[in-house]
């Protein structure tokens, strides 16, 4: 089904994500569903938590125990498929690429959507990142309810421009 | 008549890199090519490469093309043509160009081509109309211009450029309404197409465009679904209200100026349609060659490893010695073997199968 | 239809180039391409088609199909999106195939 919308099932998604648990402190998710010659993710993780090997087609394998959530991962990765999720109190807080201007503001409430586009639920703008390092690829961080885990992938584009 | 010992046609990621490599022999390299700026297409490439760091991953095009053409500027004996076409190419290795209305013809004792490909178009009903634009040209438009094409886009082709340029369009500011692709799977990397998935644009396979409608511009489009056979079913077409329809339907290798001069070409549709007919990069021109995109469609990472091993077997063919050849070659080698090995490289691996065959 | 703010790209400070586009003032700018500037400003059929004069625009931006070709300070078959635009340039619709005109 992915090969034809680009949309994955529930089912692919979980299979990516580490236990509650593991949650409790923040952990990359990385959705790469398909082998293409990459490997961004392992040759920029400080902490050689992410493996794609000798075959830089093979799928990227995260390590959750040698993960920190430090996000080096999600403004590496060319094609924007990693995230940085993590629950507390109630809240799923999930750190997500983002190419668009303008920017949110830390504080603002914004509308979060799902993985076919579409609006779920609103989210509390954590903090937004930009730095050299990152070379224009944003880091938002929001917190929406912990019931959208796994719906929730990131924050609506709205052309201020 | 002008000389020079090489030429270089093209300075995209595959010329940048054969210069590089023969420069570093020790030949002298005239570099030539039509565009003021150097680069090729890598000159509107925003996005991050794929591929692993030796073909700069994670880096944006635009940025590695600095990188690039950098590596050529301490050498003496290279010579850079910008805005210079050639226009003929003979088998005595005499070349033809054009610059500012000058006439000129330079001999060369090796030439390599890296003249890349065009982009390729397909029939409907009024497919000629001002709105209806080739993909990379849109994102030539953008990216290059930093102009929007129009307000609302249907993009005709779910490829890696299809999918690509959506996205770019979608951070210009300009809508996409939907991406159409005729097969029954989505073309390019299943990451590109996640990321429109995202930002609320559609994509649909088993669908293509019909017709474009409207008098002096594109005001719409019609689109229908495919059946088995390719063929448009009627009854479910579909109207959708774009002032543009971008074309992404493959790229054709730009092999003129070798057949002109008697290489041979063999269509290998695996590899883009026309390709020059190559051994170990070399036509059947000797010490003619060609690589990147004129020699297969590929990507940009393909085309930098292409260039340099073009390069490094030119420059032996000059009898220059190459530091570490044989290690060279055989790591160049394995680059190529890792982008191909996947899924992506399916197509390539099956085309040179097929070139091998032919030489 | 200029993009005025970019994640990735900067735009910004170019100067202004005046041109005449079938005797209209029109501006664009510095960097453009005849084509380019043209678009940039809502125009979208630059020529006409050989035969039966259908409206053209460009379709590859790179110089390879020819469908933006125009009459450029009095020289046909110019491709505009590969040209660059230059102070007071005056730009037709081509019809036809061109005439070569001896220069004085």
């Amino acid at each position: 089904m992915i090969e034809k919308t680009g949309i994955p099932s529930k089912a692919q998604v979980k299979a990516e994500f580490p236990t509650p648990e593991e949650l409790s402190r923040p952990k990359a998710v990385i959705e790469c569903y398909k082998e293409i010659p990459c490997n961004p993710c392992e040759t920029s993780c400080p902490f050689d938590a992410i493996t794609v090997g000798e075959d830089i087609n093979a799928r990227p394998q995260i390590d959750f125990d040698a993960c920190t959530g430090c996000g080096i991962c999600v403004y590496s990765c060319p094609g924007l498929a990693i995230m940085v999720a993590r629950l507390k109190n109630g809240e799923a807080e999930m750190k997500v690429p983002y190419e668009f201007t303008p920017l949110p503001e830390k504080g603002e409430i914004v509308n979060v959507v799902d993985r076919r586009g579409d609006v779920i639920t609103e989210g509390r703008v954590l903090n937004v990142s930009k730095s050299a390092k990152q070379d224009r690829t944003a880091l938002v961080h929001f917190a929406v309810d912990e019931k959208y885990l796994y719906d929730a992938i990131s924050i609506e584009v709205s052309y201020g421009s | 008549m002008q000389k020079s010992e090489v030429v270089v046609v093209g300075a995209g990621p595959a010329g940048l890199t054969a210069a590089h490599e023969l420069l570093k022999a020790g030949a002298e390299v005239t570099l030539i090519d039509r565009n003021a700026s150097l680069g090729g297409q890598l000159i509107k490439q925003t996005h991050k490469f794929f591929g692993s760091e030796k073909q700069y991953a994670a880096h944006r095009g635009i940025d590695i093309l600095e990188r690039l053409t950098e590596n050529l500027i301490p050498y003496e004996r290279f010579h850079l043509l910008s805005e210079t076409t050639v226009v003929g190419f003979y088998h005595d290795k005499v070349l033809t160009c054009l610059k500012d209305d000058r006439y000129f013809k330079l001999q060369a004792d090796s030439v390599i081509f890296a003249t890349g490909a065009s982009e390729q178009s397909i029939p409907f009903e009024n497919n000629d109309l001002p709105g209806v634009y080739a993909a990379g040209a849109v994102q030539t438009l953008m990216n290059e211009y930093g102009i929007k094409p129009g307000q609302r886009v249907l993009m005709v082709g779910s490829g890696n450029i299809g999918l690509i340029v959506s996205y770019q369009l979608m951070q210009a500011g300009v809508d996409v309404a939907a991406v159409l692709e005729a097969s029954e799977r989505i073309g390019g990397y299943l990451v590109h197409a996640s990321k429109l998935r995202r930002l609320g644009v559609e994509i649909r396979t088993n669908m293509s465009i019909k017709s474009a409608i409207g008098e002096a511009h594109v005001e719409a489009a019609e689109a229908w679904r495919l059946d088995e056979d390719w063929q448009g079913i009627e009854g479910s077409e579909e109207r959708y209200d774009v002032d543009t329809i971008c074309i992404a339907v493959g790229l054709s290798p730009l092999t003129e100026l070798l057949e002109q001069a008697g290489a041979e070409v063999e269509y290998i549709s695996e590899l883009g349609g026309n390709v020059p007919v190559l051994k170990d990069y070399e036509t059947t021109i000797e010490g003619v060659y060609a690589c990147g995109d004129l020699a297969n469609i590929e990507e940009a990472s393909s085309a930098m490893v292409e260039g340099r091993i073009a390069g490094i077997r030119a420059a032996q063919a000059l009898d220059y010695t190459v530091e570490n050849a044989e290690m060279r070659l055989k790591a160049l080698d394995d680059e190529l073997v890792d982008l191909r090995s996947g899924p992506p490289g399916d197509n390539v691996r099956r085309g040179l199968k097929k070139m091998e065959g032919l030489t | 239809m200029r993009i005025k703010n970019h994640p990735i790209l900067s735009f910004d400070g170019r100067e202004t180039i005046p041109f005449y586009f079938n005797d209209k003032l029109y501006y664009g700018v510095e960097g453009d391409t005849i084509a380019s500037a043209l678009v940039a400003n809502n125009v979208k059929a630059l020529t006409s088609s050989l035969h039966l004069e259908r409206p053209r625009g460009f379709y590859c931006a790179i110089g390879n199909c020819a469908s933006c070709n125009m009459v450029v300070d009095g020289e046909p078959n110019v491709r505009t999106c590969i040209t660059p635009l230059k102070k007071d340039m005056r730009v037709y619709r081509q019809k036809g195939r061109g005439r070569l005109h001896a220069k004085e």
